[in-house]
């Protein structure tokens, strides 16, 4: 599928096949998970980066089968590359309504970056200013979650995370998403 | 319409839905059910490796027809299968095994409480579903 279609695609299952509720109710049950994470934890950043990817991982398991139900895919992505493309004009665009600009690929397409120009999950917030926020806390670390937990159903095994963040005073927000393996789960290697 | 039954089946092979929705089909023990659900996860594997055409990447058995029914196998991208017994010469099976699938997605998946790969008890999809194979009833 070329990716003008795919374009085409996710801008129609945005707009005829996807229950929209209202963003702030969206950003706002959001933002107060990850408060709430934060004074439970009581300020142990790098743990609430850890249940936010967590929490995203579950949703992640689950969303990849509406994802797939109405998007109606149903051929599997040639290469990374595709996938990658996927993400961005179908995934994202029927979720979030946002498309991320897929950047930086390395040279063996194993890795590349999400650029998020724009971060419905961000809106209105500001970090905490007590010195350790700015410098550890992944705000939207569920989304990495998210695409771990999707990308596991289809059988690819990948390492996300994000490597910086408007909210951190950086100049953008990017993901970096690696492809660790091509799960093989058809048979044990035993099975006679 | 006269779908007879639908059936799911994880990706392991297991039988984790089952329900008859019109009369035509012999019933058979819950047994025999888990039987043919892992019978056909088999069958599907190997025709999905070995295959008459050179087309690499088979989809494996999708349709099967007999005097008494067709039945129907959507396999998604994750592994899951789903199976439609019907009349025979049923028409656009494919468009109502995708339909199921979204129903799957909204009322098994998006229920925070089940345990994904494990038997689906859910009213809510059970009701969906009925109002969707069989809707005057």
């Amino acid at each position: 599928m070329a990716s003008t279609t795919r374009a085409r695609l996710g801008e129609e299952v945005w707009k005829s096949r996807t229950d929209k509720i209202n963003a702030e109710l969206v950003t706002l049950t959001y933002g107060s998970v990850v408060a709430q994470l934060c004074k439970d934890l009581d300020g142990d950043y790098a743990e609430v980066n850890k249940q936010l990817d967590k929490m995203g991982y579950n949703i992640g398991l689950r969303l990849i089968e509406d994802f797939l139900a109405k998007s109606n895919m149903q051929q599997k992505c040639a290469n990374f590359r595709d996938t990658a493309d996927v993400i961005s004009k179908v995934g994202f665009k029927m979720f979030l309504n946002i498309i991320p600009t897929i950047a930086n690929w390395s040279s063996d397409n194993k890795q590349f970056s999400l650029l998020l120009d724009e971060n419905p999950l961000a809106d209105f917030v500001e970090l905490p200013d007590d010195g350790k926020a700015q410098g550890e806390l992944w705000y939207s670390n569920m989304l990495c979650g998210v695409i771990r937990g999707a990308l596991e159903m289809v059988q690819m095994q990948v390492d996300v995370h994000f490597v910086s963040d408007i909210l951190r005073g950086h100049d953008t927000t990017e993901m970096r998403i690696t492809l660790i393996r091509y799960i093989d789960d058809e048979m044990p290697q035993d099975d006679e | 319409m006269v779908v007879y039954a639908v059936l799911i089946l994880n990706k392991a092979g297991g039988l984790i839905y089952q329900r008859d929705f019109n009369p035509g089909l012999q019933k058979i023990s819950a047994n025999d059910y888990l039987i043919i659900a892992g019978t056909f996860h088999g069958v599907h594997a190997i025709t999905s490796q070995i295959s008459p055409t050179n087309d690499t990447g088979s989809s494996g058995l999708e349709v099967l027809e007999s005097e008494h029914f067709v039945m129907r196998c959507f396999q998604t991208l994750t592994g899951i299968k789903f199976l439609i017994f019907a009349e025979p010469r049923q028409p656009n099976l494919d468009v109502v095994v995708r339909r199921v699938y979204e129903l799957y997605a909204d009322y098994v998946m998006k229920n925070p409480f089940y345990q994904i790969e494990m038997p689906i008890r859910s009213e809510g999809f059970d009701r969906h579903l009925a109002a969707y194979i069989k809707p005057q009833a």
